[in-house]
């Protein structure tokens, strides 16, 4: 299995990729031994939205479909956490199990919807619009839900408001449940964000992932090599779409609180500008370029949160219009030039000699 | 022998338009078979037919001893149909190894792809251009790249739909050579083509077809030998 983690589909196979792979995540283990608990809070909080992103390249980046859908599930996931984790309680490990229930709540609205769009035979720029729809009709309904009417079982759903009290994720422990915020957090996150990008790359350079880029390619040619492209074209939707949900869940339980701007029209565009921007082609490049565009709107959100919002907007025109592979695709691209052509440069003056 | 391919009465009309109406062809195993006839005879409605486009809208198919008039274009080709549409499709951002991987990851043991994999670029010609994108082959080498793509599933039948468009007077003769090869080792083909120059080179089996009916069915030399149909290729009316 082990050898899926390299190959066509992925950029970033050789063993100085790997090296590198090491340092940095050796750097993320340690940085909170010199880091204050603030920080490394606002650490987890850019890892967090990288499931998101994570999941958006998977189906548009690798299947080529461009869902406006991310939020969506985002919310369902978050919402679903916060209403289980209000109602169930989270004692003796039940907040973990809010969390894998809320997923695969998620898991469900996505199978339903991408049955009816993928087997509906909804594709191109349709497919943008009908998940867009969805995503902006649970944002409006959320938001008129202030009244005491809305409340399942004991959680008030509150309207614009958002939902509140939910509690933090927790894990069992003999002593009693260790509460995961701050750095205990951020290593939960970490580990899971490790663990979902190792195993998104071997599904990608496994069979699932060369009939997705295939069929991304032409659908037609890959029909007639014998594949059911809908089942795929559903799986790598269910997939990402519960990724998606992965990063409200976590967001919920960070903040303890969700409100339907997370859902809205702003936020659902900001995963595409995310993928868009790091390049969608490549699950490294999203990984890598989510969390620095992530950290660099915050560090502009500090001083003025519309000029991040603009900012967000032009770097997303910039990069469709200059470098439509996206900036970390081609970063990567060039590190992997790089050594190739100093190797055909000095191979002549090594014969020479 | 029992025919491989049969078409029973097939037709198919668009808004009232038959673009075939009610053509009968069988294809025996080990046969190549060519479907000829000028422009608008319906040969290419047929072929979709037969790759399962779309359902006819009268007749049957039966591929193997089964019935696929219904079935969809993916479970023809598990049973063992091999397709090559007119346009040459290949996955044109992947390298040319890869369009072959996809094609052959269902077929071929895990450890074997590899060296499958060379002896189809080997065939093809195709050796030194492994690494590079497919939409950076010329246009022939496409064509016979999905020709290998085709071939890699391992068919009892090829479908090939006009596998010379577009190529030159050499690439249509190495064409030629690649297509005798495949059916000297056995394969049984079906293919649609306009170049008589072409099928005089490789068929066994012709039939023409002509406004969407069958005119005419034999060997190629009884084919070349029919005025009738050099009439109907240079476009005069029949009897006219």
């Amino acid at each position: 299995m082990l050898h899926l983690l390299n190959g066509p589909q992925t950029m970033g196979n050789g063993r100085a990729f790997w090296a590198c792979a090491c340092l940095v995540l050796l750097a993320a283990l340690i940085y909170p031994v010199f880091a204050d608990p603030y920080d490394v809070g606002n650490f987890a909080y850019f890892l967090i939205w990288v499931f998101m992103a994570l999941g958006l390249c998977l189906m548009w980046g690798y299947g080529g479909m461009l869902s406006f859908g991310q939020t969506f599930f985002f919310g369902i996931g978050g919402y679903a956490y916060g209403v289980l984790s209000v109602d169930l309680g989270s004692a003796y490990g039940m907040a973990l199990g809010n969390f894998a229930l809320a997923v695969l709540l998620a898991g469900v609205a996505a199978a339903i919807l991408g049955y009816l769009m993928i087997y509906g035979r909804i594709g191109g720029v349709f497919f943008g619009i009908v998940t867009l729809a969805v995503t902006l009709a649970l944002a409006y309904f959320l938001g008129q839900t202030a009244g005491p009417e809305w409340a399942i079982g004991k959680a008030r759903l509150n309207g614009f408001n958002g939902m509140q009290g939910m509690s933090p994720l927790s894990l069992p422990w003999f002593g009693g449940d260790i509460d995961l915020e701050e750095t205990p957090l951020y290593y939960f996150v970490l580990v899971l964000l490790v663990g979902t990008y190792l195993a998104l790359r071997m599904l990608v350079n496994a069979r699932f992932g060369n009939v997705l880029v295939a069929l991304r390619e032409d659908p037609q040619r890959t029909e007639l090599l014998g594949y059911d492209v809908r089942r795929f074209q559903f799986g790598a939707f269910v997939i990402g779409s519960m990724l998606a949900a992965v990063s409200g869940v976590l967001y919920t339980a960070w903040g303890q609180f969700i409100t339907p701007a997370s859902i809205g029209l702003p936020a659902a565009a900001m995963p595409i500008v995310w993928v868009a921007f790091s390049g969608r082609s490549d699950l490294t490049a999203v990984l890598v370029g989510t969390f620095v565009l992530l950290a660099a709107f915050q560090t502009l959100t500090i001083y003025s949160e519309q000029a991040a919002l603009i900012l967000m907007g032009v770097i997303l025109i910039v990069t469709v219009m200059f470098v439509p592979h996206g900036c970390f695709v081609g970063l990567g691209r060039i590190a992997a030039w790089l050594p190739r052509r100093g190797r055909t440069v000095r191979r002549p003056s090594a014969e020479v000699g | 022998m029992s025919a491989l391919l049969e078409i029973v009465g097939a037709s198919k009309s668009f808004g009232g338009v038959f673009a075939v109406s009610d053509v009968d062809l069988s294809v025996q195993p080990g046969e190549m078979h060519c479907l000829i006839g000028p422009n608008g005879a319906g040969k290419s409605t047929l072929f979709k037919l037969v790759v399962g486009t779309y359902p006819p809208s009268a007749g049957r198919i039966v591929f193997r001893g089964s019935d696929i008039t219904r079935a969809k274009p993916f479970a023809r080709v598990g049973r063992g149909m091999s397709i090559k549409m007119q346009a040459p499709s290949v996955f044109k951002a992947l390298p040319v190894r890869q369009n072959l991987h996809i094609a052959l990851q269902d077929h071929v043991a895990r450890h074997a792809i590899g060296a499958e994999e060379d002896r189809l670029l080997d065939i093809l010609g195709l050796t030194d251009d492994a690494d590079r994108p497919a939409g950076l082959l010329s246009h022939g080498q496409q064509q016979w790249l999905e020709i290998g793509m085709a071939l890699a599933l391992r068919p009892v039948l090829l479908l090939l739909d006009e596998p010379t468009a577009g190529l030159s007077p050499e690439e249509t003769f190495r064409t030629g050579e690649l297509v005798r090869r495949l059916n000297a080792e056995g394969m049984t083909m079906l293919i649609v083509e306009h170049d008589m120059a072409f099928v005089r080179q490789i068929a066994t089996g012709v039939t023409v077809l002509h406004l969407g009916k069958v005119f005419a069915r034999g060997s190629i030399d009884e084919i070349v030998a029919d005025e009738r149909v050099a009439e109907i290729y240079l476009g005069t009316p029949h009897g006219a």
